[in-house]
């Protein structure tokens, strides 16, 4: 453990520079994730708020600057994190029942075992009676699902999620963001979730760091309060959010073509 | 195969010939074809016979050794060569010359490197059927997608795991179809092997029929070998086919 590390923040980010060759991707970014808490990291496309994820995952090596994940800096990936990607990344030869457990038959926990907790998940992600179909026979929603099953089944402290909703229909999407809230209710997990839309960002996130770009940093950090323990359907219409995602938008708009 | 919006019954298309091989035959236009009724006849009589089965097992033997060593050398070297770039770049330009070099005219080369019996004719064979498995392997590799990847690294797993486990799979429908390619330019690497190394198996059976101008013989061996090389092909072609659920969407 590392002194000056404070156990609030579950994961945090120090002065990280990312470069690709002469593009600078990252400069100077720090930045702290509240355990228990979701944040979001919101930007336009190219901000590398993508980037900053795999760097915490432990997936891309930065180029200078430190991240901490319980007070442990990050080399590589590690079971106290767990990804959820955009495409899913499903094995399209296994079976929901095989690609939930995948991540536990890599840290070889035995079969019976990890085939059970894989079943709880799947019931817990509405998911069960499709234990035996295959990645192809499910529709995108369902394949998120899996995805999301898989990476609670490991019970990492920490989920890392790269826009997982952008390759689903809107209307999952919402259904989607309403079932994040409650996973971030009762999960007791920190959650870090890259999203390029601004009202999603202000509807599921506890902590919304704006990022902008060439090179990347962090902008503004905004904290919605006031509406966060409403009940999922008033969320839209309360006035706070409408500012929030207003001043947002107001924030990147100079940043668009 | 439908004609004049009749459907024609499996496997016609083989009749006709066949029914036209027996016509020309029997016109006895060349003693270099004979009536297919008769090659049938002589394959009757051979095929049960000491010199045949005899033949057979060594055909088989070489054949069946010769493709281990390709489908387990080219494998590895195919997912070698499509993960690492550096083994690649070292290794393409070979499989490409071997590919298409003409390998019969490396025989000789074998047979003063590993003599004359068994094991040059199962090194000629390996060398017919091991390339084209490298290439697919590795296109096979290529082409995984790479979240796949990095799910893999993000849980923890070691590269032995993310081989068996990720690379192995994804390229699976591309190393099947390599296998089956591979497979049919086996049964050529065979023959020529015993053809031109020692005189033993179905080579030396050849080479005793067509010597003797025993034509109805010649085509019955050749008959059987076809058919042995047409059920291998569609067994593993029916294996491709139960991948092909996932080729599209990996």
């Amino acid at each position: 453990m590392d002194g000056i590390m404070t156990t609030t923040h579950a994961v945090e980010v120090r002065n990280v520079f990312k470069n690709y060759g002469d593009v600078e991707a990252l400069h100077d970014l720090s930045l702290d994730f509240p355990k228990g808490e979701l944040t979001s990291l919101l930007g336009p496309s190219g901000c590398g708020k993508t980037t900053l994820l795999k760097i915490i995952a432990g997936l891309l090596p930065a180029t200078s600057g430190e991240v901490f994940v319980n007070g442990e800096t990050v080399t590589g990936p590690g079971p106290d994190r767990a990804f959820v990607f955009q495409d899913f990344a499903l094995l399209p030869w296994a079976s929901v029942l095989r690609n939930v457990a995948f991540g536990l038959e890599l840290r070889n926990v035995p079969k019976s075992e990890r085939e059970a907790k894989a079943e709880k998940y799947i019931a817990d992600v509405g998911l069960k009676g499709f234990e035996h179909k295959y990645p192809h026979q499910l529709s995108g929603g369902m394949r998120q699902r899996v995805g999301l099953a898989r990476a609670l089944s490991v019970d990492a402290q920490v989920l890392l999620m790269d826009e997982p909703f952008s390759a689903v229909d809107e209307q999952t999407r919402r259904k989607f963001q309403e079932d994040l809230l409650d996973l971030v209710q009762n999960e007791n997990k920190t959650f870090i979730f890259v999203t390029h839309s601004i009202e999603e960002a202000v509807y599921v996130s506890d902590q919304i760091a704006l990022l902008l770009p060439r090179p990347s940093r962090v902008s503004e950090i905004i904290r919605p309060g006031g509406f966060r323990h409403k009940d999922p359907d008033s969320i839209r219409r309360d006035s706070e959010y409408l500012d929030i995602v207003d001043d947002i938008w107001k924030s990147l708009r100079t940043y668009v073509e | 195969m439908n004609v004049l919006g009749y459907k024609l019954p499996a496997m016609s298309s083989l009749i006709i010939w066949g029914a036209l091989w027996e016509i020309v035959g029997q016109l006895e236009l060349s003693f270099f074809l004979p009536a297919l009724s008769d090659i049938f006849v002589t394959l009757t009589e051979i095929i049960g016979t000491p010199p045949f089965i005899k033949a057979l097992k060594e055909t088989a033997q070489a054949f069946a050794l010769g493709t281990f060593f390709a489908v387990s050398i080219g494998i590895p070297v195919g997912i070698l060569m499509g993960k690492n770039k550096l083994a690649d770049e070292f290794l393409l330009p070979w499989v490409n010359v071997f590919l298409s070099a003409p390998l019969t005219a490396l025989v000789p080369v074998l047979m003063v490197l590993f003599g004359f019996g068994l094991k040059a004719i199962v090194i000629t064979t390996t060398l017919f059927a091991i390339w084209i498995i490298v290439l697919n392997t590795r296109a096979g590799v290529k082409q995984i997608n790479p979240s796949l990847v990095e799910m893999a690294n993000s849980f923890g797993a070691s590269s032995f795991a993310a081989l068996t486990k990720i690379y192995f799979w994804a390229a699976l429908p591309e190393i099947l179809s390599g296998v089956r390619i591979g497979f049919i330019r086996a049964v050529k690497g065979v023959i020529i092997g015993q053809l031109l190394i020692s005189i033993v198996g179905f080579g030396a059976l050849f080479e005793l029929y067509s010597a003797q101008f025993l034509m109805t013989h010649f085509w019955a061996v050749l008959l059987v070998l076809f058919a042995m090389a047409f059920t291998l092909s569609e067994f593993l072609a029916h294996l491709e086919r139960k991948v092909e659920y996932y080729a599209s969407k990996r």
